[in-house]
């Protein structure tokens, strides 16, 4: 997992986690790969991009890539009512926004008790989880933000 | 690495940069005791600095550069070999310089080889050192002086004087015995160097150089790059939220915001030009290294050369100076190679010895002009225009009607190049379409004027900056795009009943725009949004932008059209990169996002000339032979009906439109007169009906003196594809459909008309010849060449067999079939054309059977490779007057001998 950062920034045996919700299931970001928390609003769609391109947008004068988490995951589309949630990443100099269902709260969890994939989470899952951690009655996936990005951008590519 | 080294670099570099066109001038003006100064101070202070630094290879090369500099100064003739002597050396330093800037450290080994060189022009041969050069210095230079002035008296007295008084007056000979002090000494005036040079030449001699050079280079300060590019960015957001305010301050009347926000505006505009300044460059940064360039090609192939250079301090964006670098030292390099004429052919034409190439830059608008003229030869119409036929970019017919002016362009297309000869300066696998290429990349043009005899000016358009761009923003499907403004022609409202209308030729829509055929594209299937929208739309009107890329004109219809606005062009996300039809996004003054369409992009997607283009290129780089993807140039028409029809362009003779007036009739049949003959019309079929007014189009077919017209409704294009004849036909004169440009087509068959044209076509043939028959045997694996071909062997009085491939070809040879002579492919599958060859060579009895290669590379290597497997003739596949007069050479020699 990918996120020295966050454990430079919290000299602690623990990680703090900004937990989303994505339909129903909760994933932890690092919280020092965390920007910000918006709202995506004025989405311009981007033809011939790849499918979880959910558009461009202006945020605060950075133009951000947004990407839809449903899409990336392969989950079914958001209810059109509900109001989604981004948040905002860096990534060598680019900003991105993953688009979510809702943010929750930060979570303070001990590194040691983080567990690896289960063997048989679905490969289109594993690749962008870092690990799981069981809560109060709920698992948390750990987002790997880079993978996230990273493996998009080779299907771009490809 | 340490701050002193890469400081030391920099600087380093800079000055080697300003050596080199210095000495290149010096050896032109030898009596400029200045311009000697300036080349001799700047190897000095690298010397001296090189020592500072411990850097002892540096060092010493520098020396030995510096002490045959010295010789000149003191007044030893200067001479080209020297000149170019010390050029060496000081690319040698550069190498080193690079190795050190890569490395950190001096790289190992020693230069004795480039010192000997120096010592032995500067006299010294082997006891030279630093002692032995101060020596020398004291004693001998009046010698010296003497010699110079005897031989150089008359043409440069006062100059000589100069010379003298200039060295009096500047660092003294004492500097060769103490490189130590030197070395502390230099490490100041170091930095100015460039900054001198420039001063120098307004005015300051000599000694006061020094002081001049100090007060500049307090008025300049060096600012990294990236501070600049921040601050850049920053004023962009500025420039957006500006229009963002404005934007809102529009919809409301009267707000007590007006008055500040102009004012904000007015601070905004400014302070973006000020930091655009801080971007500017003086165009003569790209300049520095051509007169070196210059020099050392007039050496190399032996012309006189020189080169006038207007404008060096025009400025411009320092992202666009990097980009054109190159394509300028290219056209340069291109001007004093083909433009320019030896010096023998340059008095014989009765011009000056010496070639003179002129750069000039200057502003005009938002642009920068840049012209690179020769007072060469010109370029030639006449070899342009056989080579654009020979390469199919164009029809014989249409060529005619291009001005000079247009022939002139196809120098910019992929394989052309005016020189018969590729010499190691040009033609080093960079053509001018590469250099055009690259200006239009940054939004430029380029565009040239050539006289016989006068010269060539070529002159590029460029933008001053490209983080700015003007676009035009239009709607697509709901959505909003931006068109950069440099790419569009004009806009053109579409209308169904309008003299604008949408036409299509099948499913593609084409505009008529002022007697052109415009081809269109709707920018919604471009990006592959809004096909429903489409279907409901009418889909005959909409705004049709023109646009021109390179050389390729075409329309793409929108929506709608709004407005053009400044727009500040930033750079998509990774991942969006890979879509080519998008340069950029930008923020509009709204707030909103919207994507930069790239002129480009659009027109790789369609297809045509650009892809012609690389398709060129690909063949340029690939040996001939492994052409599984022949290809051949296709003229497609329609005739009759809508589905376009095509006939392999190389057996048109010419494309013609006649009056229709001109039309008349004998003997119940339309015949035109035609350079003093009549001529036949045919119509493919009887459903055609040849216009009644106006122009006529007709291609022109012209076979063993005789010529007929096909008439026709009108020509599309000419396209390259392979032909691949996939379904074969029943109907006479269409030899059977296959996919052209990605559209079903039927395929012509000439053969069938030329008999329709002239009964007696057929039996006029040759009948010289004994009407006996001969057999013959032609083997090809491709049913369009045996159906083109068969009917012209026979014509030409053969008995023809047909193979479709080499195997059966054999079989026939096998089974006991005897023929007068063999016409064979070489590109085929299983058994290629070589090894059959071989084959029939190998057994006695088919030994003496002339065999003829027939080939669509005719290629010199081919032809050799064909020669040694055995075949004795070669022609090209569509050559058939060639192939006829081929078979006849044999046969007739076997008549003979038999």
């Amino acid at each position: 997992m990918n996120d020295d950062s966050a454990e430079r920034a919290v000299p602690r045996d623990t990680v703090q986690y900004v937990t989303v919700l994505i339909d129903n299931q909760v994933f932890g970001l690092p919280i020092a790969r965390v920007h910000d928390v918006f709202v995506p609003e004025h989405m311009t769609r981007v033809p011939l991009a790849a499918r979880e391109v959910a558009g461009v947008l202006n945020l605060r004068g950075r133009i951000v890539t947004a990407i839809d988490m449903r899409e990336r995951l392969h989950l079914a589309p958001r209810d059109d009512a509900a109001v989604p949630m981004a948040v905002g990443i860096e990534r060598k100099g680019e900003s991105y926004g993953l688009i979510i269902d809702s943010v929750g709260e930060v979570l303070d969890l001990p590194r040691a008790e983080a567990e690896p994939n289960p063997t048989n989470l679905d490969r289109r899952w594993a690749e962008i989880a870092a690990g799981i951690h069981r809560l109060d009655g709920r698992l948390m996936i750990i987002l790997d933000v880079d993978h996230v990005l990273g493996r998009a951008l080779e299907a771009a590519a490809a | 690495m340490d701050d002193l080294l890469l400081e030391f670099l920099t600087e380093t570099n800079e000055s080697l940069d300003v050596v080199d066109v210095e000495l290149v001038k010096f050896e032109q003006e030898p009596n400029n005791a200045q311009i000697l100064d300036n080349v001799f101070r700047l190897v000095h202070t690298i010397k001296g600095t090189c020592g500072f630094l411990g850097l002892s290879r540096l060092e010493a090369l520098a020396h030995a550069a510096e002490t045959l500099m010295g010789r000149f100064r003191d007044g030893e003739p200067v001479t080209p070999d020297a000149v170019t002597l010390i050029l060496a050396s000081i690319d040698r330093i550069k190498g080193l310089l690079a190795e050190l800037e890569a490395t950190g450290a001096e790289p190992a080994g020693e230069d004795r080889d480039l010192i000997c060189d120096l010592e032995r022009m500067a006299g010294f041969g082997g006891e030279a050192d630093a002692g032995g050069s101060a020596e020398e210095e004291g004693v001998t230079s009046g010698d010296l002086v003497y010699q110079v002035l005897e031989r150089e008296l008359r043409p440069g007295e006062v100059s000589l004087d100069d010379l003298e008084r200039a060295f009096r007056e500047t660092e003294g000979p004492a500097d060769f015995e103490m490189p130590a002090a030197v070395a502390a000494a230099a490490v100041q005036p170091e930095p100015d160097a460039a900054n001198d040079v420039k001063a120098d030449e307004a005015a300051a001699p000599g000694a006061e150089t020094g002081e001049t050079s100090a007060s500049v280079s307090n008025q300049s300060i060096r600012v990294n790059l990236e501070t600049l590019e921040h601050l850049m960015t920053m004023v962009s957001e500025l420039v957006l939220t500006r229009n963002q305010l404005l934007d809102i301050a529009r919809r409301q009347e009267d707000s007590e915001f007006k008055m500040p926000l102009q004012r904000l505006s007015n601070v905004t505009a400014e302070l973006q030009d000020g930091v655009m300044k801080t971007r500017m460059q003086p165009i003569g940064n790209a300049w520095q290294k051509l007169p070196r360039i210059v020099r050392d090609l007039a050496r190399e192939v032996d012309k006189q050369i020189e080169l006038e250079m207007h404008g060096a301090e025009t400025e411009l964006d320092r992202q666009v100076l990097e980009l054109i670098k190159d394509p300028l030292t290219h056209m340069v390099r291109n001007s004093a190679d083909h433009g320019l004429e030896t010096a023998n052919e340059r008095i014989a034409a009765g011009k000056p010895a010496k070639g003179v190439i002129r750069l000039s830059a200057y502003h005009q608008g938002g642009y920068i002009i840049i012209e690179i003229a020769d007072d060469g030869r010109g370029l030639d119409t006449e070899k342009l225009k056989a080579k654009a036929l020979e390469r199919g970019t164009i029809g014989a017919a249409e060529i005619d009607k291009l001005s000079e002016a247009q022939i002139h362009k196809f120098i910019f297309h992929a394989g052309f190049s005016t020189a018969a000869k590729v010499t190691n300066v040009s033609g080093r696998g960079v053509g001018l379409d590469v250099v055009r290429n690259n200006i239009e990349l940054i939004g430029g043009t380029v565009d040239l004027k050539s006289a016989a005899g006068k010269g060539t000016t070529f002159t590029i358009k460029i933008p001053l900056t490209l983080a700015i761009v003007s676009a035009l923003i239009v709607e697509v499907a709901g959505d909003r795009f931006a068109i950069p403004q440099m790419s569009v022609v004009e806009l053109v409202r579409a209308q169904p009943n309008s003299e604008h209308r949408i036409e299509r030729i099948k499913d593609t829509p084409v505009l008529r725009l002022r007697n052109k055929l415009l081809p269109l594209v709707h920018m919604g299937s471009l990006l592959g949004i809004g096909a429903a929208e489409r279907d409901e739309a009418d889909p005959d009107s909409g705004f049709i932008v023109v646009m021109l890329v390179g050389a390729q004109t075409f329309g793409i219809i929108v929506d709608s059209v709004f407005h053009t606005e400044e727009i500040v062009v930033k750079p998509m996300s990774s991942m969006l990169r890979d879509i080519p039809m998008f340069s950029g996004n930008t923020i509009l003054g709204d707030g909103s996002v919207i994507m930069i369409i790239d002129p480009n992009g659009v027109a790789q997607a369609l297809g045509s000339a650009a892809a012609e283009d690389i398709g060129y290129a690909d063949r340029d780089e690939d040996p001939p032979g492994a052409d599984e993807q022949e290809t051949m140039s296709l003229l497609i028409f329609h005739a009759g009906s809508n589905e376009p029809k095509a006939v392999p362009l190389s057996l048109v003779t010419r494309l013609e439109e006649f009056e229709t007036d001109r039309i008349e009739q004998a003997n119940g049949r339309d015949l035109v007169q035609y350079r003093g003959r009549l001529m036949p019309l045919i119509c493919i079929d009887e459903n055609i009906k040849r216009r009644t007014e106006g122009l006529q189009p007709m291609l022109v077919f012209c076979d063993s003196g005789h010529s007929m017209a096909l008439v026709v409704d009108d020509i599309v294009d000419i396209v390259d594809d392979r032909l691949n004849i996939e379904v074969k036909s029943e109907i006479d004169g269409i030899l059977g459909s296959a996919v052209v440009n990605g559209r079903a087509t039927d395929i012509i068959d000439v053969g069938h008309y030329m008999p329709l044209a002239f009964d007696d076509w057929l039996m006029r043939k040759d009948m010289q010849t004994e009407a006996l028959t001969r057999p013959l045997l032609f083997v090809d694996d491709s049913a369009f060449f045996r159906n083109m071909l068969t009917p012209v062997l026979t014509a030409a009085g053969y008995a023809v067999t047909v193979c479709d491939d080499a195997e059966a070809a054999l079989a026939q040879l096998r089974g006991g079939g005897r023929f007068d002579i063999i016409v064979s492919d070489i590109e085929m599958p299983g058994m290629n054309g070589f090894d059959f060859v071989e084959a029939v060579k190998a057994q006695p009895k088919w030994q003496s059977t002339p065999v003829i290669a027939l080939s669509a590379l005719a290629t010199p290597a081919a032809i050799e490779r064909g020669r040694q497997a055995g075949f004795d003739d070669f022609v090209a596949k569509f050559d058939r007057p060639g192939l006829i007069a081929a078979i006849k050479a044999f046969t007739v020699e076997l008549g003979e001998a038999a």
